[in-house]
């Protein structure tokens, strides 16, 4: 785990870039981030185990690593929640390329997963809640793009997100004048609101900034990054740790039984937002801290990783 | 199935009022010693008598053998709403919150992928699963409330944990998935599941009232102000 694997070399006799190359891509990603979790949430997890001291924690996480290595040696879904599809996209400049194509190659893509592989499709219509079995819809799959100068290729994000987890997020508009004292105590009490129900120790993911709309998106970005990794400004950097050591020491731990280790990570993305605004999201990421990863050359040369 | 619960001990059980005896509780590292030299580890055959289920508390462990019944939100809403009895005896059963990922092949049904949803959006259902269908067990992630902890006081039962997101652990330790009833509401329908060594699953609330995720909740919240503190929160 952890090596970037080389589906398709490219090159000689390879396809070019296509469309179906995306579907297909589109596909395989869903899959692979439903089986394979990422090495820095593994590492997450061992340390967590380490660390734990109550007996019924440790027992939890023993049964969070077991599992990882069940799926890994059966080739089994880590959890049956298969989530609602989100894929992540940065086009680089230096690849052009028809968005419009792309976005349906990725709907088509997360359907086939959903039929091929096949497992159980969650999407749903929000009133009639007739589930169409194909993890795809009205709005589905959320693809959000970014565009990134210099690049050669397509890199897709795939994050297979969960209900238990992001039934717990939440979001508030404060003002100027609570400040980011309000701001720390709103993570806090949602976490502290979530309790055992987000499947514990996962990422706290938190926008601060923005609008009403973006902050939520920041929020998910910050479930998105590698476990641990730090915000690039220092302020923020330092917040990320602050809470993460505030939100362990409330003793929730592993699958809010009690325990040293309730989340793995803070993780904090911030926007400028307006003279009136405060804005504040929390999403909140479990365990099984699934993401996909590949990059998509011209030459048709498909690269996996996380 | 007239076999009787089974019960086979590994450890000493604790009981509540000897926790409190002993009052020797100063900080949280004893604690958590105690609790690893008292908890208990359990492997029942279901289905469970209320002998057995009595001799359960908090943060005990426990492994099931033998028949597990699934159930979800629609599966309860026709017992209850729409009432309709459950097409086979819940006596003694163990009903797992389900979120299965199975497949017909011809008459038979073959396990995907069965991993646990959560039990706050079931609460209102588990007071009446033990007192009209005699349950004893639900499994589930993130416990219930007051209501649920009430029944199982009154009619011997309890709340036992599993890890979320397991669902590549717990699948393997399905057996079979030995028949599935009201097929027309799957996958939310009433799945009758063969486990071996079905766990580990943590005795999150007992028959004695002890409610484990309200203990932390609780000690959460004692330990809010110090956290506010630091953060330089104000309230």
């Amino acid at each position: 785990m952890g090596k970037e694997i080389f589906l398709n070399e490219g090159g000689k006799g390879m396809a070019p870039f296509s469309y179906p190359l995306v579907e297909e891509t589109a596909k395989e990603l869903y899959i692979r981030a439903l089986k394979i979790l990422p090495p820095d949430v593994r590492e997450a997890l061992k340390k967590a185990y380490d660390k734990e001291t109550n007996p019924t924690g440790k027992e939890t996480l023993k049964t969070i690593l077991q599992n990882v290595e069940v799926a890994d040696n059966q080739n089994m879904l880590i959890c049956q929640d298969t989530g609602l599809p989100i894929y992540m996209v940065k086009i680089g400049s230096r690849f052009p390329v028809d968005g419009a194509r792309v976005a349906s190659a990725l709907k088509e893509g997360a359907k086939r997963a959903t039929l091929e592989h096949p497992f159980r499709g969650s999407s749903t219509h929000p009133v009639t809640r007739v589930n169409p079995q194909t993890s795809v819809g009205e709005g589905l799959p959320i693809i959000y793009w970014e565009f990134v100068p210099e690049n050669d290729y397509l890199d897709i994000l795939m994050i297979p997100k969960g209900s238990g987890s992001e039934n717990m997020s939440a979001m508030k508009m404060f003002i100027p004048a609570d400040g980011i004292a309000a701001v720390k105590k709103f993570v806090i009490d949602t976490v502290l609101q979530s309790g055992a129900n987000p499947c514990p120790p996962g990422v706290i993911g938190v926008g601060i900034g923005g609008t009403a709309d973006l902050v939520g998106k920041l929020a998910k970005e910050a479930i998105a990054r590698p476990v641990g990794s730090h915000n690039h400004d220092p302020f923020f950097a330092k917040m990320e740790d602050e809470l993460y050591e505030a939100i362990n020491s409330l003793g929730f731990g592993p699958m809010g039984l009690g325990g040293a280790v309730s989340t793995l990570a803070v993780h904090i993305e911030w926007a400028y937002t307006h003279i009136t605004l405060n804005p504040v999201a929390v999403n909140t990421q479990c365990w099984p801290a699934r993401r996909a990863r590949a990059k998509i050359y011209p030459d048709g040369k498909v690269e996996y990783g996380f | 199935m007239g076999f009787e619960g089974k019960v086979k001990a590994e450890v000493k059980v604790k009981t509540k009022a000897k926790a409190k005896i002993k009052g020797q509780v100063k900080t949280i590292n004893h604690y958590i010693i105690r609790m690893e030299k008292e908890m208990a580890t359990y492997h029942l055959m279901t289905p469970l008598t209320e002998d057995v289920v009595r001799k359960l508390y908090v943060r005990d462990a426990v492994f099931l053998n033998g028949t597990i019944f699934g159930i979800r939100d629609l599966t309860q809403i026709r017992i209850f709403h729409h009432k309709t009895d459950p097409p086979v005896s819940l006596q003694g059963a163990a009903c797992i919150h389900t979120a299965p990922s199975l497949k017909k092949v011809g008459d038979r049904w073959e396990k995907i992928c069965v991993g646990t949803t959560t039990s706050g959006r079931m609460d209102r259902f588990t007071p009446g699963l033990m007192e009209k269908y005699g349950v004893r067990a639900i499994i589930g992630k993130g416990g219930q409330y007051q209501a649920s902890l009430e029944a199982m006081k009154m009619f011997g039962g309890c709340y036992l944990a599993i890890v979320g997101g397991a669902a590549a652990l717990e699948t393997n330790q399905i057996v079979e998935v030995e028949k599935v009833y009201w097929e027309d509401i799957h996958p939310e329908a009433l799945y009758q599941f063969k486990v071996k060594d079905f766990g580990p699953l943590t005795v999150a609330m007992d028959s004695h009232g002890n409610h484990l995720y309200y203990e932390v909740r609780a000690e959460a919240e004692k330990r809010l102000p110090e956290i506010y503190k630091r953060l330089g929160i104000t309230t």
